[in-house]
């Protein structure tokens, strides 16, 4: 806000996307990205029962590029700012983040294609690669991410 | 004969006088011997919770965990079915025990205030959580673990309770990196750890500045798993507003359900459950300023206190030395800058009180100072420690400091955190590697450079220690009512060390929880499902409607905000990090007004049966208006310094905190006595079997 001059008009306006319907002024309701969760954003142990933290060594540069990924907020600015109304910049930093380290690896095409699926079906658009979304991402997290998904995505859609 | 008369007169005078002294100190002596009688009296008629009450398995410290779980009751998994448990809060505890519970086979109900689990506040911790491992080889061990928490705490906390928090927080880290947590690693591929406040070893597992955020994900998706499959249905944007508790068949009440509030349609519902668990965070927003989310409110902890549980030790807050300073009366909230910036920041404010004035008057900036004109006063004052002595000692500190005047920003309420040396050592890359989303926070907030400009911190309240009484399996003294996480008063005693918040919430729900709720249900599987139609309910929301409509009809003059600022300054100047008897009186008095101000005066526009933040916040300020005066009638009881509690009257010659172990080696717990009574004192005694009392020494 410290940019702006006095008299400088600052326009301010609700989430625009169709998956996230405006509950009152600038109030939506993001609980699509919670279902887009709730369908695969997750690696699937029960509390106990796990290996030494240890027992799983995982290079530094993957952790590290894992890290990147997981640093999404769940804000919804990525599909706010695309003119598609798409979520793949959210959907990808999830699958990225697990496909990436070898807990997540194991469901990681059952995943990719869970997520996307419900994705889809909640009514947030195609990704046409206009780089709206990361160029608003407040965490900074990359396009490389979306490539990935597509990547998972079609390898997975192939295994079927 | 003149002579004689003023002989006589002289003597009866000093006859009279002999004879009023001795009368008032026999009428001293009286005062004195009655004052005596009725502590006694008081001492005699203060009810005690003994350990079998709290129901401290007995045993060795390192087996009482283990012998619990031996013997604890389980429900079978057909049972389980036909259980509900309501679980209050999403954030690391409530999540991790939402989560935990379903996987179980439980059916769960999970409530929060925030649009989405994942919103929950735990997400802003930054720095790390503290576990055992003993991965760096530097000497760590549960036992190193448990004593390091312990004597944080100021000896004020449990022994068992905190020993079995040491046992499990191994596991967590193991559960933690199952679930896909990103935590730091070494180029060899294995964990990396960093050192916290009140420890010698570096035991603290970390991602990035964003730890609570990462961890808080690894609950949310352990949740999200659980509220696909159905086991757990989670109600977002529901506020808890009161607890409902139904008789058995021997007249006991047990929790039986809530009454929660919409918040987007303003409609008030009831949800029946066979046992009810709160984390519902803590009260650090009764300050108004604190780093705390705006949500995060103590309303649920007072609705299960007007219900019979226990308050315990409402005085112990902590004040994080290092927090962005606050910049005007505008400011809605703080920011908290991790403590872990003092593995590698240096504390400093000039030697010169010249300097600090034209630091103040923004004449001069912190590079200017040379060197030597530096004074780094923690590791003056403590050098064994230096800038990582605990939370308390390093806030009282630097109010130390800025009382004296040498306060470094335009309102002479800051010290420096200077990276410089770090820079030097160890190469701008690697600091920003460390800490770089830190940096950048800093900047975005403040608009300077941290790396060119040492950052300026103070601070502010961050965290409560104090909470829901709670026993040895997390229950309240309410039958069937638990309350995990930071919302009870558990494990941290008077003060809590860095990374050990994350610890505890994630402690409750993965591993204590979950097991200790199942001694109680394990009774329970006989009985059925109840209608939410039964009058207990319908009364409970009729309390619920008849407060809403209270608060609606007063149509005054101010806003909710304007008295909880005023709320919170009083806190600040006579319950914050100096407290005296006098103050604290004072402050009770001014929170009394206060309340007749919000009750008589407040102003909430727009309707109660729709969205409307106004009454949500008049609700919660309702309640933080009586935490507020519980917090300032228990530091007014507790006449000695602990941890987050300082009474400027217990001090030692150099400043520091005096323990007056031989009076309050107790937990102090209130109970509630009606609206407008005061409450009545219960004492749980703290008698130490594993561990010695020692005056807490940073210093070598």
């Amino acid at each position: 806000m410290r940019k702006f001059k006095d008299g400088e008009t600052i326009t301010v306006e609700p989430w625009r996307s169709r998956a996230f319907p405006v509950i009152k002024d600038l109030m939506v309701d993001r609980g699509a990205y919670d279902k887009i969760m709730q369908a695969g954003g997750f690696v699937s142990v029960n509390t106990g029962g796990v290996p030494d933290a240890n027992a799983i060594p995982i290079p530094k540069p993957v952790a590290d590029e894992a890290m990147d990924a997981a640093s999404c907020i769940g804000c919804g600015a990525c599909a706010a700012a695309c003119k598609n109304g798409s979520a793949m910049l959210f959907v990808s930093a999830k699958v990225s983040q697990l496909a990436l380290l070898p807990q997540g690896k194991i469901e990681a095409a059952a995943r990719a294609k869970a997520m996307v699926a419900k994705m889809d079906e909640l009514g947030f658009g195609n990704c046409t690669n206009t780089g709206a979304c990361a160029a608003e991402c407040p965490k900074s997290v990359s396009l490389a991410n979306i490539a990935r998904l597509n990547r998972e995505f079609l390898s997975a859609k192939f295994k079927d | 004969m003149a002579k004689k008369e003023e002989i006589m007169e002289a003597a009866k005078e000093t006859a009279k006088k002999v004879a009023t002294k001795v009368a008032q100190k026999a009428v001293d002596v009286a005062e004195a011997a009655l004052d005596a009688a009725a502590e006694v009296v008081k001492e005699a008629t203060t009810p005690i919770i003994t350990p079998e009450m709290a129901k401290i398995p007995a045993g060795p410290l390192e087996l009482k965990w283990t012998n619990y779980k031996n013997h604890q009751k389980l429900v079978n998994p057909a049972n389980k079915r036909r259980l509900d448990v309501i679980v209050v809060g999403t954030g690391l505890a409530g999540a991790s025990a939402a989560a935990s519970l379903a996987e179980m086979g439980f059916n769960v109900l999970n409530f929060c205030i925030q649009d989405s689990p994942r919103r929950a506040h735990s997400i802003a911790a930054q720095g790390g959580i503290n576990a055992a491992k003993n991965y760096q080889n530097d000497g760590d061990s549960v036992y190193r673990l448990y004593y390091d928490t312990i004597k944080g705490g100021d000896y004020r906390a449990r022994e068992a309770n905190v020993y079995r928090l040491a046992e499990v927080s191994n596991n967590i880290i193991d559960q933690c990196v199952a679930q896909g947590v990103p935590f730091a690693r070494e180029y060899g591929g294995l964990l990396d750890n960093r050192s916290f406040g009140g420890a010698q070893v570096s035991r603290t597992f970390y991602a990035k500045g964003q730890t609570g955020q990462q961890l808080l994900l690894g609950a949310y998706s352990a949740l999200s798993r659980q509220i696909g499959k159905g086991k757990v249905k989670m109600y977002t944007r529901y506020e808890m507003l009161d607890i409902v508790l139904v008789a058995d068949e021997n007249g006991e009440k047990r929790a039986r359900g809530i009454i929660a509030r919409n918040l987007v349609t303003g409609r008030i519902e009831r949800f029946f459950a066979h046992a009810v668990v709160v984390g519902s965070g803590g009260y650090g927003n009764t300050f108004f300023l604190s780093t705390n989310a705006m949500a995060s409110n103590g309303s649920a902890a007072m609705q299960m206190y007007r219900h019979g549980a226990l308050f315990a030790n409402p005085c112990y807050a902590q004040i994080h030395p290092t927090c962005i300073p606050k910049h005007g009366d505008f400011q809605s909230k703080l920011t908290l800058m991790s403590e872990s910036l003092r593995n590698d920041g240096r504390i400093w404010v000039p030697k010169k009180l010249e300097d600090a004035k034209r630091l103040q008057a923004g004449e001069i900036k912190g590079r200017d100072i040379p060197e030597e004109d530096r004074d780094y006063y923690l590791e003056r004052r403590y050098p064994a420690f230096g800038n990582l002595v605990p939370r308390d000692v390093a806030s009282r500190a630097a109010k130390e400091r800025c009382d004296k005047g040498y306060g470094v920003n335009n309102t002479g309420l800051a010290v420096f955190l200077d990276f410089s040396d770090a820079i030097q050592r160890l190469g701008k890359d690697v600091v920003a590697q460390k800490y770089g989303n830190l940096f950048q926070m800093y900047e975005k907030i403040v608009d300077e450079n941290p790396y060119e400009n040492p950052m300026m911190i103070f601070p502010a309240i961050h965290y409560t220690m104090g909470g829901i009484w709670v026993d040895y399996e997390l229950q309240t003294t309410v039958k069937g009512l638990f309350c995990i996480g930071e919302a009870n008063f558990s494990d941290h005693g008077a003060n809590r060390l860095g990374a050990s918040a994350l610890m505890q919430g994630l402690a409750d729900g993965y591993f204590v929880l979950p097991y200790t709720i199942q001694n109680y249900l394990s009774d329970q599987i006989g009985v059925p499902r109840m209608s939410t139609d039964l009058p207990e309910f319908a009364e409970a929301e009729k309390a619920v409607q008849d407060k809403i409509d209270k608060l609606m009809a007063i149509q005054g003059k101010r806003s909710v905000d304007s008295i909880h600022k005023e709320l919170g300054l009083i806190m600040w100047d006579f319950v914050g990090m100096g407290r005296t008897a006098e103050g604290l009186k004072e402050g009770i008095k001014k929170i009394d007004a206060i309340k007749k101000e919000f009750w008589t005066n407040v102003y909430i526009p727009g309707e109660a049966n729709s969205l409307n933040n106004e009454l949500e916040k008049a609700l919660r300020l309702a309640d933080f208006i009586e935490i507020g005066r519980l917090m300032a009638v228990d530091a007014l009881h507790r006449e000695e310094s602990c941890g987050g509690h300082f009474r400027e009257e217990y001090q030692t010659p150099e400043g520091e905190a005096l323990r007056q172990d031989d009076k309050f080696a107790y937990v102090g717990c209130w109970k509630y006595m009606g609206e407008d009574a005061e409450p009545q004192l219960i004492k749980e005694p703290l008698d130490y079997e594993f561990t010695e009392r020692k005056t807490r020494n940073y210093k070598n």
